[in-house]
């Protein structure tokens, strides 16, 4: 029985039977069909990833006139992260013209937006000087991350050493008041930026430290829409659904703990989101197909109902993408055509 | 990663007119397929030809939109940026905040 070289999602390699591969891709869209109550994939889809997942080939790709936009989530860092020490607008430089990047995005290495805060008005200057030599589309990004406004990083009572306590209700008085924290901060942050000349703001991995860390996002995203109607923010989730670490936290009378990406897309529209980034997280235990197959059941329905441009978010331990700093090129392009060619989105 | 992604399914970017379909998503919220017809019919090429780099390069060069390779006396950064607004009609941050920095009405 011939075998097809595959991966797991820690991206260990493996190899599988025909019928194995078909069962894992059948394996993976019922597990996401279950567990985001949406439809399974059709057959023709799951014969579509089969003949994908069991090419020999290394790379593959899209079919001319399919291409999609790309975006970044701290190209700059990524930069430092591997030992070059470039500076960050060198570093937007190589995205731009060595890396066929679409869009780019500045950020500081203290990835967050807490931190970013006291030091605004040295990362204005670089923002400014990048936007007068590169051409493609500049975001500023930075993560909300509201465990930074926790003890002992921050000013909060810690709730993750309040609940063992039993203290549930002053657990959750903490939380509250991350969010307002951080909202504060994320729109001080965006709106120098912004008034910078950034092309866009990005709030990356919301969602992070749960429910609260999504409201915040939501919240902010409000109040700068109505401060600058004209400003574009991407939105880019940590997980496939919402943490529900406060439990009882809502946004529009949807509570959010449990939402799902075609749930969590609806709301970032309300609250002005211009691009949404959903996630799909990778179990390592399974193999790449059953996680790809399973990621693209929970963006198919993702993309049905955005009314907004989506770009699912497909790095490093999502979309399909293998666990690992530095995933297989046969890993990735075989997932970034598969996501591209069934699911009904605007980028990557 | 990026390199893997940008080969099997993205524009390119500069190379050809990925970043002017980003920037009709990103300016107008719109979907991808209707910023590549918008983009394209701006360009007076087809959707296909929108990702093609030696098409794209021509077009590039002679509307000053910006290079991969940069040329002596062509348009590069902020100034492709400031044709890109208009070949677009859009508004471009950047642009607008330069405008009014060194005080000219746009």
């Amino acid at each position: 029985m011939e075998r097809t070289l595959s991966r797991l999602g820690d991206g260990s390699v493996i190899q599988l039977t025909e019928s194995e591969l078909r069962c894992d891709l059948e394996e993976g869209t019922k597990d996401a069909a279950t567990a985001g109550k949406v439809d399974p994939l059709t057959e023709d889809e799951l014969d579509h990833l089969f003949d994908i997942y069991s090419s020999p080939v290394r790379v593959t790709g899209v079919e001319p006139g399919r291409e999609i936009v790309l975006s970044y989530d701290s190209p700059t860092l990524k930069v430092r992260r591997v030992g070059i020490d470039s500076g960050r607008i060198h570093a937007l430089q190589m995205y731009e013209k060595l890396l066929g990047a679409d869009t780019q995005e500045l950020s500081h290495v203290d990835y967050s937006f807490k931190p970013v805060k006291p030091i605004v008005t040295y990362e204005q200057p670089i923002l400014e000087q990048a936007l007068l030599v590169t051409t493609i589309p500049l975001f500023y990004g930075a993560m909300p991350n509201l465990g930074t406004y926790t003890r002992p990083d921050g000013p909060v009572a810690n709730p993750a050493e309040l609940l063992p306590m039993g203290k549930i209700r002053e657990a959750r008085a903490s939380h509250e008041e991350t969010v307002e924290h951080a909202i504060k901060d994320m729109v001080f942050v965006a709106s120098a930026l912004y008034e910078s000349g950034a092309d866009g703001i990005n709030f990356d991995t919301t969602g992070a430290a749960g429910d609260p860390d999504f409201l915040a996002a939501l919240r902010a995203c409000e109040i700068l829409k109505q401060k600058y109607p004209q400003m574009c923010i991407e939105l880019g989730m940590a997980g496939e659904f919402v943490l529900g670490m406060h439990g009882e936290l809502a946004y529009d009378g949807m509570r959010l703990a449990g939402l799902y990406p075609h749930e969590q897309v609806k709301l970032a529209a309300k609250a002005g989101v211009t691009i949404f980034g959903p996630v799909v997280n990778t179990n390592t235990s399974k193999s790449c197909p059953w996680n790809i197959s399973r990621a693209i059941t929970l963006m198919k329905a993702c993309g049905e109902v955005s009314e907004i441009p989506i770009h699912v978010n497909m790095g490093m331990g999502v979309g399909g993408i293998p666990v690992t700093d530095h995933p297989q090129i046969d890993a990735v392009s075989k997932a970034s055509r598969a996501m591209v060619e069934l699911v009904r989105l605007d980028g990557l | 990663m990026a390199c893997t992604h940008a080969i099997a399914s993205g524009m390119g970017g500069m190379r050809t007119a990925g970043d002017l379909v980003a920037r009709l998503e990103m300016t107008e919220g719109m979907k991808i397929n209707e910023a590549k017809k918008y983009v394209a019919g701006k360009l007076g090429v087809s959707v296909t030809e929108l990702a093609d780099p030696v098409v794209m390069t021509e077009i590039r060069e002679d509307l000053g939109i910006g290079l991969i390779s940069p040329l002596p006396n062509k348009a590069g950064g902020i100034e492709a940026k400031f044709r890109i607004a208009e070949l677009l009609g859009i508004e471009i941050n950047c642009v607008k905040c330069f405008g009014e920095r060194v005080g000219t009405r746009l």
